[in-house]
C-alpha cells in the first residue's frame, strides 16, 4: 500500500533524514532471513530506529512501514503497545526505576524520590532541564532479589539505594 | 546455588552449578563443564527417543503452569513438510521471580544446548528465543553466546557434523508483561501487538506464523541436557514428597529475607528450610508475615501454612496457593498487604493489554478501589465489591492474566482481614494520595 501522503503530525519537523541507510539497513537486511515474513522484523527493526535516533518519530515510523511493507498506522498500533519505544524524544539517559511490589517493599519508593530529586526531573516521565534525563516507573524489572534495580539507559545497576543515587547519577553527563 | 551467596548444603546444585563463574560463559568453558555432552548424545537419538527421555524423568514446564513436558513435546504432529518451531520463553517478568535471567546471564549455552535439543525432539530446525527487552545484559550475552555457538558447529546447517540444521534466533521483547503468555509471546514475534490468541488452536497445532510450535520456558529447557545425560531415573529420583513433581526447581527468594537470591532445591524440600535456613530467615527481631510463593499471580500464604509446606506443586497447592514460576517473595510483620496487592494490581492493570473487558475492566477497578481502601476512604462493602469484581474476573477471559490479578486479592482478604479492617476502621494513618 502507498503511504506517500502520510502527512507528519503537527509540529514534527518535515525533514526526515532516512534511518536505514548504509550499517543500519546492513543490520535490516541481515534480519530477513531470520524470519519467514517481513512483519516479524518490526519489533527488530523498531530497535534499529531507536539505537540510532535515540526515539521513534512519526517519520521514522511510517519509514519502518515502507521497508517492511506495512501501514504506518499498523506500526503506530505495535509501537504503542510496548512501554519501552520513545514516541517522544527524552533526555540523553533515560532511567527506569522498578517500584513494583517486591521493590517497594525494599525501599523502592525512596530510592525513585531520591532520583528524581537528585536528576532535577521533579516528576516521573518528565525530562530533567539540562536534557540529561528523564524518569520512569517500570514494572517488575526482573531482579527481585537485588533491589532496587535500576536501568539507565542499557546499564542494569542492582541494589540502588537512596543513598547511592548522587554517585550513581554521576557517571553519566 | 544461592547466587549471589555461596551454595547451601540443603541445596541440590545442577542448573545453577555455575552460577557467578565467568568462565562458564564462553563456549570452552561450557565444554570443559561437561557442556554440550547432551546435544551430543541426542544427535545420536530419534526424536521419539529423546521425548520418552523427557517423559520419563517427570520434568514438568517451569514458567508457571507446571504442564509435563514430554508430554507437550508429543503433542506435535509427525513432519510433514510444514516447519516446525520451538520458541523458548525468556520472557521473565512475573513479579518475584528472576531466575531466568541468572541462568541466561551465566550459562547462555546450558540454555542453546537444551534449545538445540528440544529441537531435535519435535523435528524443528529452528529455535526462537523470545528475551524481555529490559534484560539488556542477558541479551547480549546470550546473542554472543549463539554466535559463538554458530563458529563452533554447536548450531548452523550441519551441527558437529551430523548433518542435521539447528538455527537459534534471539529475538527482543520491548516492554509487554504480557508476551509471556505464550500466545501473545508468538503474536509478538510475529510483529503484532502482543495481544494473547483464543485457544484451540493450541501452539502444537497452529502456533508462530501457523506452524506447529513447542513453546518451553528457560528453565524448563535447561535442565534437559543434564537429564540425557544423567538419564531419566536420575532426574526422577530427585523428589522428596510427591513422585508428580521431580528434580531440582530455582526458587528466587526475596523480599523480607536475610540472604535474597536463586536457590535450587531437590522437589519437596520444606518451604521452612528455604526460607529460614537458606535465606537466613527474618531480619533480625522481625517475625513471618505472609509468603508469594511462586510469582505475583498466585493467592498469599500465612506463616503457619509455611510451617509445614512441601516445595512442589503438589504441596504448595494443598495449601491453597500454587508453585508458579518459583518466585517467592517473603514479607515480614513490617510488610502493609493492602499496599502490596494494591500495587500488584496496579501492575496488573498497566499490563492489561485490554482485548478483555473483564480484564481491562477488573484490573483497573480493582486497583483503584484497593487506593481508596488505602487512603482510609474505604467501605467495609468495598471488601464484597473486590471479591465480587475476583469472581467476574476469573475463568473468563482469554488468559490469565485478569485471574492473576484477582488471586492475591481474594487471598489477602480472606487470610488476612485484619491488615484491610485497620484501614476501614481507621486504626492505620491513610496513605496519602
Amino acid at each position: 500500500m502507498s503511504h506517500g501522503g502520510h502527512a507528519p503530525a503537527a509540529g514534527e519537523p518535515v525533514a526526515h533524514e532516512p534511518v536505514f541507510t548504509g550499517e543500519v539497513r546492513a543490520k535490516l537486511e541481515a534480519l530477513f532471513p531470520k524470519y519467514p515474513t517481513r512483519q516479524a522484523c518490526l519489533l527488530p527493526a523498531l530497535w534499529l530506529v531507536q539505537e540510532a535516533r535515540g526515539w521513534v518519530s512519526e517519520p521514522a515510523l511510517a519509514e519502518v512501514a515502507e521497508v517492511l511493507g506495512l501501514t504506518p498506522a499498523y506500526v503506530k498500533g505495535v509501537v504503542t503497545f510496548y512501554t519501552m519505544y520513545h514516541t517522544h524524544p527524552v533526555g540523553r539517559h533515560f532511567i527506569q526505576v522498578c517500584t513494583t511490589s517486591p521493590c517497594g517493599l525494599c525501599g523502592a519508593d525512596d530510592v525513585l524520590q531520591a532520583i528524581l530529586a537528585h536528576s532535577g526531573c521533579g516528576d516521573l516521565g518528565a525530562t530533567s532541564p539540562d536534557g540529561r534525563f528523564t524518569v520512569v516507573e517500570v514494572e517488575c524489572l526482573g531482579a527481585c532479589g537485588f533491589a532496587t534495580p535500576v536501568l539507565v539507559d542499557d546499564d542494569f545497576v542492582e541494589g540502588v539505594t537512596p543513598e547511592s543515587v548522587p554517585a550513581l547519577l554521576s557517571r553519566y553527563a | 546455588m544461592g547466587f549471589p551467596h555461596p551454595s547451601h548444603p540443603k541445596e541440590t546444585v545442577v542448573l545453577s552449578r555455575h552460577f557467578g563463574d565467568p568462565a562458564a560463559r564462553g563456549f570452552r568453558g561450557w565444554v570443559d563443564r561437561g557442556g554440550y555432552e547432551g546435544l551430543r548424545k541426542a544427535l545420536t537419538m530419534s526424536a521419539e527417543e529423546i521425548v520418552a527421555v523427557v517423559k520419563e524423568s517427570g520434568l514438568r514446564g517451569r514458567g508457571g503452569a507446571g504442564f509435563p513436558t514430554g508430554l507437550k513435546w508429543s503433542f506435535m504432529p509427525k513432519p510433514s513438510g510444514k516447519p516446525h518451531f520451538l520458541v523458548c520463553n525468556a520472557d521473565e517478568s512475573e513479579p518475584g521471580t528472576f531466575k531466568d535471567r541468572e541462568i541466561i546471564r551465566w550459562t547462555p549455552h546450558q540454555l542453546i544446548e537444551g534449545c538445540a535439543i528440544g529441537c531435535l525432539g519435535i523435528h524443528a530446525e529452528r529455535c526462537y528465543i523470545y528475551i524481555r527487552g529490559e534484560f539488556t545484559e542477558p541479551w547480549r550475552i546470550l546473542v554472543q553466546a549463539v554466535e559463538e555457538a554458530y563458529a563452533n558447529g554447536a548450531l548452523g546447517t550441519d551441527v558437529f557434523g551430523s548433518g542435521r540444521r539447528i538455527d537459534v534466533v534471539v529475538h527482543r521483547g520491548a516492554g509487554a508483561y504480557i508476551c509471556g503468555e505464550e500466545t501473545a509471546l508468538m503474536n509478538s514475534i510475529e510483529g503484532k501487538r502482543g495481544n494473547p490468541r483464543i485457544k484451540p488452536p493450541f501452539p502444537a497445532q497452529a502456533g508462530l506464523f501457523g506452524m506447529p510450535t513447542t513453546i518451553n520456558n528457560v528453565e524448563t529447557l535447561s535442565a534437559v541436557p543434564h537429564i540425557l545425560v544423567r538419564g531419566a531415573e536420575w532426574y526422577k529420583g530427585l523428589s522428596l514428597a510427591s513422585p508428580k513433581s521431580t528434580g531440582t526447581k530455582l526458587f528466587s527468594v526475596c523480599g523480607h529475607v536475610q540472604r535474597p537470591g536463586n536457590y535450587e532445591v531437590t522437589m519437596g524440600t520444606p518451604m521452612r528450610d528455604l526460607i529460614f535456613d537458606m535465606c537466613g530467615g527474618m531480619r533480625p527481631g522481625r517475625t513471618l508475615k505472609a509468603v508469594v510463593p511462586g510469582g505475583s499471580s498466585v493467592p498469599l500464604m500465612t506463616a503457619d501454612e509455611v510451617e509445614d509446606c512441601a516445595l512442589d506443586y503438589e504441596g504448595i497447592a494443598a495449601k491453597g496457593s500454587m508453585l508458579g514460576s518459583g518466585g517467592m517473595i517473603v514479607m515480614d510483620d513490617t510488610a502493609d498487604l493492602v499496599r502490596v496487592v494494591w500495587r500488584f494490581a496496579k501492575f496488573y492493570a498497566h499490563e492489561s493489554c485490554a482485548q478483555c473487558t473483564q480484564c481491562r475492566e477488573g484490573t483497573a477497578w480493582t486497583a483503584k478501589v484497593l487506593e481508596r481502601i488505602l487512603q482510609g476512604k474505604g467501605t467495609a462493602a468495598d471488601l464484597q465489591l473486590l471479591q465480587d469484581l475476583a469472581e467476574q474476573m476469573t475463568g473468563k477471559t482469554i488468559c490469565v492474566l485478569s485471574d492473576s490479578c484477582a488471586a492475591p486479592v481474594v487471598s489477602a482478604i480472606r487470610k488476612f482481614p485484619a491488615e484491610f479492617e485497620a484501614y476501614l476502621s481507621g486504626r492505620r494513618e491513610p496513605v496519602p494520595a
